[in-house]
């Protein structure tokens, strides 16, 4: 009984440890910083850039041949002092804003960015419009003199 | 009135936003680099690596460069149109063999003929990245200054040809250098 019961927790925790398992990154090259800003903001710079030939990826998930060019790219820049901003200046200026998942806020991008607001407040425009419209219609159910004696009832207790 | 009309205008506003959305393809990105200058490369002629061409040595005429990889598959389908491009000595096409080897790349161009006046290597694509490459094969069409004026994502069909290619080349050739 004892025996059955450990092989079961045993079983237990075989499944657990199953369940752990790292989402698996294709960015696995081995990258030498000297210091952990510069891993912290290679990071940042390849979860934020788009892979362009999987266009759903980002450099950091893409197996692709350019995001592997890319990460490349970005690290030796990044090796050569330059600043995350620069990095994302260098990618936009050849591949676009659509390089990045979050481009920045400009003319081109600014229905991109406002379109949802947008959109949310058309509909609560169109809410209210609606309730004020449903509320118009509702006609009040009591002539006044039903309403005195509605409220006298409701004073002194049914009579009649 | 309106209540019926209404209804029905923003009916057809959405489906003729979804009819276009469903004709852009959204593996043509619009490249920054349109009237930009082309940016600069010195590379190993492919032909004779001892030598080097430098993007300032196109200066002064009109030019294609065409990004190309013996493994690339749709680069066949267009092989045969830069051929004939090639023979109405229009404009000097310039191949950017692009993350290739070059005895791959001499092997294929003996085999499928070689339509290029010059092709440099850009083995480890840092050229590409420059120019923005990201679907093998791209077209760029350059004018007399040097700027990018047009960029052609994938294979060129016979179409493009006609109605983008040759008709600019003919409009770049005749602007002033």
């Amino acid at each position: 009984m004892n025996a059955a019961r450990q092989a079961l927790g045993k079983l237990w925790v075989l499944a657990l440890l199953l369940c752990w398992v790292w989402p698996v990154a294709a960015g696995v090259e081995y990258r030498d910083f000297k210091q952990p800003e510069q891993e912290q903001a290679y990071q940042n710079l390849i979860n934020e850039l788009r892979c362009l030939v999987c266009q759903n990826q980002t450099i950091a998930d893409s197996n692709a041949d350019l995001a592997k060019d890319l990460r490349r790219q970005v690290y030796e820049m990044l090796q050569q002092g330059k600043s995350q901003a620069e990095v994302v200046a260098f990618m936009t200026e050849r591949y676009g804003d659509f390089v990045l998942y979050k481009p920045a806020f400009n003319l081109k991008t600014g229905l991109l960015w406002l379109g949802p607001a947008l959109f949310l407040f058309i509909g609560l425009v169109t809410l209210l419009i609606v309730i004020r419209r449903k509320k118009s219609l509702v006609k009040p159910a009591l002539s006044t003199a039903q309403q005195t004696r509605l409220n006298a009832i409701l004073e002194k207790g049914e009579q009649d | 009135m309106l209540k019926y009309l209404l209804p029905f205008i923003l009916f057809v506003v959405l489906a003729v936003f979804l009819a276009v959305g469903l004709k852009l393809n959204p593996k043509e990105i619009p490249s920054p680099l349109i009237d930009k200058p082309a940016p600069a490369f010195a590379l190993p002629v492919l032909a004779g690596p001892e030598k080097v061409l430098k993007q300032s040595d196109l200066l002064g005429q009109v030019w294609l460069l065409n990004v190309w990889a013996s493994w690339c598959i749709s680069c066949r389908d267009e092989h045969p149109l830069l051929l004939q491009l090639a023979k109405l000595q229009l404009a000097p096409l310039v191949g950017l063999n692009y993350k290739d080897e070059s005895a791959a790349a001499n092997h294929w161009l003996e085999k499928h003929g070689n339509p290029y006046q010059i092709n440099v290597m850009d083995a480890d694509g840092r050229t590409g990245i420059d120019y923005g490459v990201y679907g093998v094969p791209e077209t760029f069409v350059i004018d007399k200054r040097g700027i990018i004026r047009y960029k052609h994502i994938g294979p060129v069909n016979p179409g493009d040809l006609e109605k983008i290619f040759l008709p600019l080349i003919q409009q770049l050739q005749a602007e002033a250098a």
